[in-house]
């Protein structure tokens, strides 16, 4: 089995499971008095301590949740409430426009429901947001109307890597919070919160090789942020709910653990990834890599195959073996067009032919051979299928 | 062979796709995504309950342990089913939105693209009989569905795979519950699958708009009511017409000018129809059995068939029936069987009332011995 779908999820690290496997059998809620509760939130406290140092935060910013889709929720929602109240000129956010659904839907949310107004900030073909164009946006809507500000650190479809730095400099002037969601960053880029300036972080343990279902919002002492979740107050009183203690000890690790070979692990796949790409591209000549060709994720290869159906791509490579992803699903299986790929300025057709192949900790060689020899017999396959379908998929044919 | 078992998360399919596995074929489940509804979010409802129908696919794939995937047809099952439903209710017929799905979606735009993408052929749960090209009913004759399948060409049939026609839809169903498939007891789907609230009239009314019209009758000739839309109604229509009165002779609609808009009715003795024209014949073995042939002939879904004679002409069949039949629209399959064997197919263009003179053809053969019952 050849698995290239490392960003949807990652092979749990074998000392992560370990970690994980332990801390299911002790008995404590890290909120009781005792000294089983103590024990239990001693293991939550030194995880927090552990996940704050691998991304240069401080403990107390770390704020445990049930993973990415809950902490970019609580971001987006919570902050956007919290300066509302303080000010109720402040109804605006500023969202990229390739931002994970997580934020994307939330944002929506809060146009329907919260009176909220969303200004979605263009990307350049690479998928890129440029610091001038935040910067006119919060000039355009003025400053006191802005809540808040959202970029994503990397792009989980085309791998696009965000100046988030440079973004966060600019939100910082005209004092409007920064959110980034960085789950697909932490473990593979330089991701250090103070040195990035950046207000709220999001990360998630399952996408560096920790458990699903435990994740953090990493989120600036001074930044206000209400609540979702209601209840006994726990993680700051942002995030109420019995602290999962196995699940974020093994959070703490797999971070901890792919932090320290970030460098040794990100030139392993980022070598693999140029070798994918480069045998894509003499296998298939008119293959077009997606997202910016120079600062992207070390494991990330997207490309758009014309002509061919992603979703019948998908299915033919995984009938031998090879298991990739369109870069977008929904809970019924159905392909949309990619909302990233519309927004980079990539036609609905050329959007439907696309693949993302996404290399991971425990890619290997072999993994890249199975694809370079499965690909070329599905992509003539899938073309054929579409020119049964009268070229345009889904289009009528009378 | 490679074959790909169209799924619905019905017990049919379910139990179709099974029995493919253990016949030996390499088999892959699609689940087809046909409901499209534009003001719907990314994760929306999809028209009728098909999120519900896909996760029960998936599972009944998964306890199969076959490769599940899910056909986004929503678009092509639009323009070829549901605008033409809306189009022949427009025109003044009366369409068979599940024979028109199988002609060109389940086997026209899924096999060609299974085909194109290496399938050898496309399994459904269709309760039908197809050996050797050779397109029968099923053994249970409740649950019959060769008079949607008949619409199906030589070719179409020819990678066709329908396993349950043997089989009774009891046996389907004590079958899904020995194989653990949690479908096992799942009702029945009944009415048109894309009107959600089985309300068709609202939803044509939706789709066309008023369109108000006459009530004439066709003994006097004389306006007798008013209508909204002439889609509203069907040939063979008794009720919610208003014109029932005590002691009076019931009145049913007898024809439809979708033009004018003007709904004839008129006594039930005039709906007795003893011929009907079909147009775009399919014959299920490439050609007709004869130039004029006896056999059977469907007019409706589960209705019976009666003895009759075709003719065939250019591009039409004559179809005679020895016993007059009541109630038929323009637009319906008539579907021609030689006892249970389905000979062939067309859509209804005209229909010849009981009585009427109508021609004679001559030299008429039996399509095969005991074609015509008692």
């Amino acid at each position: 089995m050849a698995y290239l779908d490392h960003a949807a999820t990652t092979p749990m690290l074998p000392e992560a499971a370990e970690a994980v496997a332990a801390a299911l059998l002790d008995t404590g809620n890290p909120s009781s008095l005792h000294a089983a509760g103590r024990k239990a939130r001693r293991a939550v406290e030194e995880s927090r301590e552990r996940v704050a140092a691998a991304i240069g935060a401080r403990p107390y910013e770390v704020v445990f949740t049930g993973g990415g889709t809950e902490s970019d929720n609580l971001a987006v929602k919570g902050i956007y409430w919290a300066r509302r109240a303080a000010d109720p000129r402040r109804r605006r956010v500023l969202a990229s426009a390739v931002e994970h659904h997580a934020v994307v839907d939330s944002v929506e949310w809060l146009v329907r429901h919260e009176g909220a107004e969303v200004s979605w900030l263009p990307v350049d073909r690479h998928g890129r947001v440029h610091p001038d164009t935040l910067r006119a946006a919060l000039d355009d809507a003025g400053p006191d109307t802005v809540a808040m500000v959202s970029v994503m650190w990397a792009n989980n479809e085309v791998g696009t890597v965000q100046p988030v730095a440079a973004l966060a400099a600019v939100a910082a002037e005209h004092g409007v919070p920064f959110h980034t969601d960085a789950v697909q960053a932490v473990g593979v880029l330089p991701v250090d919160v103070a040195v990035a300036g950046v207000d709220a972080l999001t990360l998630t343990g399952h996408k560096l090789g920790g458990p699903v279902g435990a994740g953090a919002l990493v989120l600036g002492r001074d930044v206000d942020c209400a609540p979702l979740l209601h209840g006994g107050g726990q993680e700051r009183e942002v995030r109420s709910g019995t602290v999962n203690t196995a699940a974020i000890v093994g959070l703490a690790v797999a971070t901890e653990t792919a932090v320290s070979a970030r460098q040794e692990t990100v030139a392993r796949v980022s070598a693999l990834r140029d070798e994918l790409v480069a045998g894509v591209l003499a296998a298939v000549p008119d293959a077009v890599l997606s997202g910016d060709p120079v600062d992207r994720l070390p494991g990330n290869a997207h490309f758009a195959f014309p002509g061919c159906e992603g979703d019948s791509l998908l299915m033919l490579l995984d009938a031998r073996g090879v298991e990739c992803s369109t870069g977008s699903a929904c809970s019924a299986g159905v392909a949309q067009p990619s909302h990233v790929l519309v927004a980079m300025g990539l036609d609905p057709e050329h959007a439907r032919g696309s693949l993302r192949f996404s290399l991971g900790h425990s890619s290997c060689r072999a993994d890249v051979a199975a694809l370079l020899d499965a690909l070329p017999g599905a992509v003539e396959r899938s073309r054929r299928a579409v020119l049964a379908a009268g070229g345009a998929r889904g289009g009528p044919v009378r | 062979m490679r074959v790909l078992a169209a799924v619905s998360g019905g017990v049919d399919s379910a139990v179709a796709m099974a029995r493919a596995v253990d016949a030996g074929h390499d088999v892959t489940a699609v689940h087809l995504a046909l409901a499209r509804n534009p003001a719907s979010t990314r994760t929306g409802a999809r028209g009728c309950c098909t999120l519900e129908d896909a996760r029960d696919a998936r599972r009944a794939a998964d306890v199969v342990g076959v490769p599940f995937y899910v056909w986004d047809l929503a678009d092509r099952f639009h323009t070829d089913v549901v605008e033409d439903f809306v189009a022949e209710y427009a025109a003044g017929r009366t369409p068979n939105p599940c024979l028109r799905c199988n002609e060109k979606i389940k086997f026209e735009a899924v096999l060609d693209r299974a085909l194109a993408l290496g399938f050898d052929a496309v399994v459904t749960g269709h309760h039908a009989r197809l050996e050797d090209g050779v397109l029968r009913r099923s053994v249970d004759p409740a649950k019959d569905q060769s008079y949607v399948l008949a619409v199906l060409t030589r070719d179409q049939l020819a990678r066709a795979m329908f396993p349950l026609g043997g089989s009774t839809k009891a046996e389907v169903r004590a079958e899904a519950a020995a194989r653990g498939l949690s479908v096992a007891d799942k009702p029945d789907s009944h009415d048109v699958c894309f009107v959600a609230d089985g309300d068709t009239r609202g939803f044509l009314r939706r789709a066309l708009g008023d369109r108000p019209g006459t009530l004439v009758d066709a003994e006097s000739g004389a306006e007798v009511g008013r209508h909204d839309g002439a889609y509203g109604f069907t040939i063979g229509q008794r009720r919610g017409l208003g014109l029932d009165r005590p002691g009076g002779a019931p009145r049913y609609v007898l024809s439809i000018e979708p033009v004018a808009g003007t709904v004839t009715v008129g006594p039930g003795s005039l709906l007795d129809v003893g011929a009907v024209t079909g147009s775009r014949p399919v014959w299920t073995a490439g050609s007709p059995p004869a130039e004029s042939f006896r056999c059977l002939a469907q007019l409706r879904a589960h209705a019976r068939a009666v003895p009759a004679v075709a003719t065939v002409g250019a591009g039409e069949v004559e179809v005679r029936l020895h016993e007059p039949v009541r109630g038929v629209a323009t637009g319906q399959a008539v579907v021609l069987y030689d006892d249970d064997v389905v000979l062939g197919s067309a859509t209804v263009a005209g229909t010849v009332p009981a009585g009427a003179p109508a021609a004679v053809p001559a030299g008429v053969e039996p399509a095969g011995a005991g074609t015509i019952g008692p």
